[in-house]
């Protein structure tokens, strides 16, 4: 009998362990295939397809070669993320704080409530408003911020043409990933103990006092964790790029200029009308996005797990 | 007859006339609960006063309102007064964080700032409330040695709060609350989470702080009490809000109580 | 009789804010308000986001004036207190233009043909009257239901090798399905195509699930763990008790106390996922009729509707693009509220 009850439990062991193990093989299989698909591209470009800027697509009859290289959507992904991020990590900061130690206890819940549902507004739909909506404001703000500060070089412009630019889509990006990181700098400011903040106010500390002495030190490294969550979110972002920002194969830093994008929505961009041989190219391209967002992931899963004991 | 017994306070005895700090008719509530009623106590200056009494019956509550603590936990209210040097400490022009400067507070935990090193945690007071004090080293030593600890930490003022034993931490705790020159220090419980070396070491520190500053203490440690206090208040609650049975020198409170249920509690048969 | 003493005695809160500072409060931040409103008016500074910056402005300067004479722990702290609030209005003010102009511009669209037609006959330009999402609406239920089928029962299977089994690779799983809801979505769409897609020569419903399914799965998987470790300690050493196995406590005893709570997963999944754009573009592509074969062909789906229509950009497809994203997101709350409606039952 005893054989029997062995037996079962260790099919049973097999069959669970085998369908937790399916991220595993599934992250696993991701990159095992758009590697192979893209190896071709990183044979014939090396190096140069990460660092080059051109996108051409031959004439075919090798007249004008193909010539495919992300290095400019490289540097626009990682451009728009940190203008995101820089708008987004402040503001995270101060909603989190506001939510936990000064919101009123009436609308507190309310205002969790809508922060749980802006976290899962799809991102096509905050490229919608971009583009309808929060464009008008935006392009407002890029000619002031030229007109004060255009002697600062990534603020200057060679056009003016202030739409579809890099600070623009930063900001609807930035909103994109305000709700996530919100959410985890909340819960790890929520773990202060009750206790610390007690002391503060005992030691002729007021509001202010405790939160700067305890809270936010104590809430820095979970902080950290959900900015990269946040930033991970942005550098993978398609739509909302894609929608908002001119495709230019260029290196661009100057941010309010109408020109960049990004490498996931040069994917969805090339995609429908590519030869075989730019869907490799493309291919290859998500492979380069693949590691950098799960390198950027893993980070801030452990900066995040290391933040948050597990009780 | 508790309206009677309430206002027994220990001043009746002995020399010390100087009333540091007083309540009448004190009450506290969570929302609808009414955790504590009409306790009329008065700690005399420079002096031990251990609150006794079962837990529930608001031993907490009661020396939170002496420091305006209370008012923290969301639906607290209050009624009855707190008075220091003859002031109530509730009046509305009153500052609350000035009368928590004069009326320190120790927790059950020790829980030295995480974030910060042992100098820093001494002199945290200070900043929190930014007050003006030059001789920040004068502070850190005076303080560390009058909570015990100045020997064992002097080499290591760098070194994390966090790196020290339970009991040191604790006493860096108290060192934290004198820095900032308290007239009354508060302690909720705070040995029941250290073993029996480090509690003497803190009772013998509590000793020394009475020479100059007046000390409430809640414990359940009866023989704590007996051991660190001059005075003791006994606290009881019959399922309702906690009130106050009887206060009294502590001799006569374990020798001989006014109120039966205060020996039944001092010798241990409930509790 | 001393309770009688005490019951003449009322509770008071001498700590709150008198009334009379409170009015005075109130009426400094309305008047900053009411100023702000002259200064879009009279100035150059436009916009409800010039008159928000123009407000936050002048909160701060009244804030700084009320506490000249405080010291600088008090001017601290109110300056925060203003700053901080201001931080929080911003971090929220997208969210609520979001809701609003979705609604606002996605309320014209709401009509019965909207839910009953699809745009086989009707051009991107037609009125309003004319043309629905139905092909769209039906296409993305269909492509959620077949992710909702893969995902779930691997999904509870991670949940249960994380909280029941607890073997040697726990910690790598957890990473790992943590790591996985990071992957792109557009990784995942491509990842599908060079598989799925090459293999089958074909765009369909099918293909445009499994990308969906990568995407939902570590959500389920996450949710699934989270309930799983609500069941008590003592509810398995009863099952282990009356001599069941392992597998029969765990599926007859573990699963079904959190069966509501692993609805909730289920749903958290299909919220997360219905929303994608871009693994679509990849795999499913669109179409305009409506259609219901899972392995043939493109078809058309919620988000790819929006985006398509907004592609064209002529106004009445924008206004098409408005409609559906009001759907969407009244799709989005709604698994939303049943989610919570859900989550709430298992715990105790």
């Amino acid at each position: 009998m005893t054989v029997i009850y062995n037996r079962e439990d260790k099919i049973f062991r097999g069959v669970v362990t085998g369908g937790a193990l399916t991220s595993l093989i599934v992250l696993g299989l991701i990159g095992v295939f758009l590697f192979m698909r893209g190896a071709q591209i990183f044979g014939d470009k090396g190096i140069q397809f990460i660092t080059g800027t051109n996108w051409t697509a031959g004439s075919g009859d090798g007249v004008i070669p193909d010539d495919f290289s992300i290095g400019a959507m490289l540097v626009g992904t990682i451009v728009v993320s940190l203008i995101a991020l820089v708008i987004a990590v402040p503001l995270a900061i101060g909603g989190a704080l506001y939510l936990e130690f000064y919101a009123p206890r009436r609308i507190r819940r309310t205002l969790v409530t809508l922060l749980d549902l802006a976290a899962s507004i799809p991102s096509l739909i905050f490229g919608l408003w971009g583009i309808e909506i929060f464009t008008g404001f935006g392009e407002r703000w890029a000619v002031l911020i030229n007109n004060w500060l255009g002697f600062i070089p990534i603020f200057s412009v060679e056009f003016d043409n202030f739409g579809r630019s890099p600070f623009i889509a930063g900001c609807v990006l930035g909103s994109l990933i305000i709700p996530i990181t919100t959410s985890v700098a909340r819960e790890v400011y929520s773990r202060t103990p009750r206790d610390l903040v007690d002391t503060c106010y005992a030691l002729g500390g007021n509001k202010w006092g405790a939160l700067r002495a305890v809270v936010i030190p104590y809430g820095k490294s979970g902080v950290i964790g959900g900015a990269m969550l946040g930033l991970g979110r942005a550098l993978g972002e398609t739509v909302a790029v894609y929608l908002l920002l001119n495709l230019v194969f260029r290196y661009n830093f100057r941010i309010l200029e109408s020109e960049g994008g990004n490498v996931a929505s040069l994917i969805a961009t090339k995609f429908g009308e590519a030869t075989e041989y730019e869907l490799n190219a493309l291919v290859a391209a998500g492979f380069v996005l693949f590691l950098l967002t799960l390198v950027v992931n893993m980070t801030a899963t452990t900066i995040v797990q290391r933040s948050t004991p597990r009780a | 007859m508790s309206n009677t017994s309430t206002t027994v306070s220990a001043t009746a005895n002995e020399t010390t006339a100087f009333a540091g700090l007083e309540t009448r008719g004190a009450h506290a509530w969570f929302g609808k609960h009414h955790a504590l009623r009409d306790i009329s106590l008065t700690f005399p200056a420079r002096t031990v006063t251990g609150i006794i009494g079962p837990s529930g019956c608001g031993k907490s509550t009661f020396i939170r309102l002496l420091n305006r603590m209370h008012e923290f936990i969301p639906g607290a209210a209050m009624a009855g007064s707190v008075l220091l040097h003859g002031n109530d400490i509730y009046e509305p022009t009153v500052d609350a964080a000035e009368v928590r400067l004069k009326v320190g507070m120790v927790f059950q935990k020790p829980n030295p700032f995480p974030a910060m090193t042992i100098r820093e945690n001494v002199l945290s007071g200070i900043k929190l409330a930014h007050l003006k004090r030059p001789n920040h080293d004068d502070i850190v030593e005076n303080c560390l040695t009058r909570a015990g600890l100045w020997k064992e930490v002097k080499d290591r003022l760098g070194a994390s709060g966090g790196s020290l034993s339970g009991g040191q931490q604790q006493r860096l705790c108290i060192a934290r609350s004198l820095a900032v020159e308290p007239e009354v220090l508060l302690m909720d419980e705070p040995c029941s989470a250290l073993d029996p070396g480090s509690t003497l070491r803190i009772e013998e520190t509590i000793k020394e702080l009475a020479e100059k500053i007046t000390v409430i203490i809640v414990t359940h440690n009866m023989q704590q009490a007996s051991r660190v206090s001059d005075y003791c208040a006994f606290f009881l609650t019959d399922g309702g809000p906690g009130y106050l049975v009887e206060a009294d020198s502590t001799r006569k409170i374990f020798t001989n109580p006014s109120d039966p249920r205060t020996a039944d509690y001092v010798q241990g048969k409930f509790g | 009789m001393s309770s009688e003493t005490a019951a003449t005695v009322e509770p008071q809160t001498p700590w709150s804010t008198p009334r009379a500072i409170r009015i005075r409060t109130t009426s400094v931040v309305a008047l900053s308000a009411a100023f702000a409103v002259v200064v879009v008016l009279f100035t150059g500074v436009a916009g409800i986001d010039g008159w928000a910056i123009t407000f936050m402005g002048l909160s701060i300067v009244v804030v700084l004036a009320r506490t000249s004479r405080a010291g600088s722990k008090e001017r601290k702290d109110a300056l925060m207190r203003v700053i901080i609030t201001s931080a929080a209005v911003t971090a929220f003010a997208p969210w609520l233009s979001i809701f609003g102009s979705v609604i606002l511009k996605g309320y014209l669209g709401i009509r019965p043909n909207f839910f009953s037609q699809d745009m086989r006959t009707t051009t991107p330009d037609d009125f309003l009257e004319f043309g629905g999402a139905l092909h769209a609406i039906v296409g993305s239920l269909l492509m959620v239901l077949i992710a909702s089928a893969i995902t779930l029962p691997l999904g509870i299977l991670s949940g249960v090798y994380l909280t029941e089994v607890r073997g040697r690779l726990t910690f790598l799983v957890r990473f790992v399905v943590q790591s996985m809801s990071g992957v792109p979505s557009i990784v995942a769409g491509l990842f599908i195509y060079t598989t799925w897609v090459t293999a089958t020569e074909s765009f369909s419903a099918f293909a445009g699930a499994l990308a969906l399914a990568v995407l939902m799965l570590p959500t389920v998987a996450r949710t699934a763990e989270e309930v799983l470790k609500l069941v008590p300690e003592d509810l398995r050493a009863a099952g282990y008790a009356l001599g069941a196995r392992q597998w029969r406590t765990a599926f007859m005893v573990v699963i079904p106390t959190v069966r509501s709570g692993l609805t909730t997963a289920a749903i958290l999944g299909v919220a997360r996922v219905i929303g994608e754009t871009a693994p679509l573009l990849l795999t499913s592509l669109s179409n305009s009729a409506l259609r219901f074969h899972p392995f043939d062909g493109p078809i058309a789906s919620l988000p790819t509707y929006v985006f398509g229509y907004l592609q064209i950009g002529t106004e009445y497809a924008i206004a098409r693009a408005w409609t559906g994203s009001l759907v969407l997101l009244a799709i989005v709350f709604v698994l939303f509220t049943l989610a919570r409606r859900f989550g709430g039952k298992d715990k105790r």
